[in-house]
């Protein structure tokens, strides 16, 4: 299980305040979708979580245990673009996270463990719906098929947690809506936290069990009274840049959405259904 | 139409790129025959046929008194230096540039004094390492090794730099240590990366083997150059100087063509 924890984090770049007093528990297995303007520090606070950005101030607990600095295989991650390697097939992409674990010095299997990585890849590629493209090039494929790429190799390590940075964003709706449901039953299916960011309302209300909102606090009255008739005012902007992004809205999903109970314990499971390129059923 | 949509097809293409070669030709004729009606024992513009003759001469005929056939002998002796060379700036650059541009650590203290050392004027060094390394081969490939491998080691560290982040980050999720992020996330991407790099540097490389042959040397295509200069031959120079732009067009093209088969992902990553 695991349960994520900001305990009073705070961001901080110099004189500007990027977060300001995260306080926040993730519950496992839940899925949880960021929403905010440009700008709002969602993006930080994924880098945080991630462990590619320290806090300022406060702790990030992952299981009780704070986090670790760097990122690692615990967490994986899609990014809006550049998630896959360019210079890997569709295959090699996928088996890349097995050759990194089973094989340090190399970084690359041979024999019977690569024909092992290969079909396990393989089943991989199959239940993202990718099955016949192993051989490309991510040049080759479409965007859609790119993201599905990118989930299938963050898969393979099995990570805990999952971190999706406007992963659908460039995507055309047609394709996005697939995609979701490939989404869903991912996290359904397997012992997974999801922690998406996201500029779309609707979609983080569809998948998300939880949406969370960051916003500046540019609405405060005491703040409208001082500044109110100078809205052009260098001074406004500047107490604005040292007020730092926090979580204004807080919403658990409603009809609540419980992930599917894994069969045996919390032992993650990769057995998607093969062939869900037809997604376009609604779900849920 | 305007003209900026004018795109001429493949036939058209090939008559365009042939015409200012074809002009260049012609001039050259026009001159020579003009030089030469007037004086024929003129050497400055000698015509085709003279300079076939001494090509035939220096490729197909041995030295009575040596024995040796001059052109292969000199593009021979030119080639393993220029090679060896490049051989080995390639590869300081490929480690040292990956160094920089991954590990921050390597950055902060080998990229200053590289970024300075690049503008240490090669050329300038020629005396130092004559004085050092003697007259022979050593000298001259350190000094197309000094002239051309901070410039390539730069580029590189800075094309690493150009990788996106997120590339180093996702390995890092698959578990990636930093060895393996450089063995197999930045090093196949920097392949062909290097390939353009070095064809760039294909030019300064020529230059500085010249330079040193000219001053130094029992061989070479620049050294023959130099020497036959003394007697005004320029029916040996042109041939000389077109059969070293020729090498130099085929080394680029060797290494464009060995981009394309090697790195069949690469125009399509370039691109996306």
């Amino acid at each position: 299980m695991t349960a994520i924890v900001f305990d009073k984090v705070w961001k901080e770049y110099g004189d500007h305040v990027v977060l300001e007093r995260i306080d926040l528990t993730i519950a496992p297995r839940a899925f949880v979708a960021l929403v905010g303007p440009s700008g709002c520090g969602k993006t930080t606070f994924l880098r945080m979580l991630l462990g590619e950005e320290t806090p300022t101030r406060g702790r990030i607990l992952v299981d009780g245990k704070p986090l670790k600095a760097e990122p690692n295989a615990d967490r994986g991650v899609v990014f809006q673009r550049y998630s896959v390697f360019p210079h890997l097939t569709v295959l090699a992409n996928v088996m890349v996270g097995r050759e990194f674990e089973e094989a340090p010095i190399l970084g690359k299997l041979f024999g019977l463990r690569r024909r092992e990585a290969e079909t396990e890849a393989l089943k991989l590629l199959d239940a993202v719906g990718l099955k016949g493209h192993e051989k490309k090039y991510p040049a080759e494929l479409s965007g859609g098929m790119q993201q599905r790429l990118a989930l299938a190799q963050a898969l393979n390590r099995k990570p805990k947690i999952l971190l999706l940075d406007e992963p659908f964003g460039a995507l055309d709706p047609g394709i996005r809506a697939d995609i979701h449901v490939l989404i869903r039953r991912i996290w359904n299916e397997n012992n997974l936290t999801v922690v998406m960011v996201t500029h779309d309302l609707s979609e983080a209300f569809r998948l998300g069990t939880r949406v969370i909102a960051f916003e500046r606090p540019r609405n405060r009255p005491e703040e409208l009274e001082r500044y109110g008739a100078t809205l052009d005012d260098v001074s406004l902007a500047d107490a604005m840049s040292k007020a730092g992004a926090s979580i204004t809205r807080d919403f658990e999903v409603w009809p609540k959405k419980i992930a599917t109970p894994l069969p045996n314990g919390h032992g993650a499971q990769l057995e998607l259904e093969v062939g869900s390129t037809d997604g376009n059923k609604p779900v849920g | 139409m305007r003209l900026l949509n004018l795109k001429p097809d493949k036939t058209w293409r090939f008559v365009l790129a042939a015409l200012p070669f074809a002009a260049i030709l012609v001039a050259y004729m026009f001159g020579s025959a003009i030089r030469l009606a007037e004086n024929p024992d003129d050497k400055l513009l000698p015509n085709f046929g003279a300079m076939g003759e001494a090509i035939r001469h220096y490729a197909l005929q041995a030295d009575p008194r040596s024995g040796i056939y001059h052109l292969w002998n000199d593009t021979l002796s030119s080639l393993s230096l220029l090679l060896t060379a490049l051989a080995i700036s390639t590869l300081i650059a490929l480690v040292f540039g990956i160094m920089i541009g991954l590990l921050p650590i390597a950055g902060a203290t080998f990229g200053p004094v590289v970024a300075v050392a690049s503008m240490v004027p090669p050329l300038a060094l020629l005396p130092i390492l004559f004085i050092i390394m003697g007259l022979g081969d050593a000298a001259k490939i350190a000094l197309i090794v000094i002239g051309t491998t901070l410039k390539l080691t730069r580029d590189m560290a800075l094309r690493v730099q150009d990788l996106p982040r997120e590339q180093l980050i996702k390995a890092q999720t698959l578990g990636a240590s930093t060895w393996q992020v450089g063995l197999r996330v930045v090093l196949p991407q920097m392949l062909p990366r290097l390939i353009d790099a070095v064809r760039l540097e294909i030019g300064p490389a020529w230059l500085f083997l010249i330079a040193a042959e000219a001053i130094a040397a029992d061989s070479g295509l620049g050294y023959r150059i130099f020497l036959v200069r003394r007697y005004l031959a320029m029916d040996v120079i042109i041939p000389y100087v077109i059969w070293i732009t020729l090498l130099a067009f085929l080394m680029d093209l060797a290494l464009r063509l060995l981009q394309r088969r090697a790195f069949p992902w690469f125009a399509g990553a370039r691109t996306a």
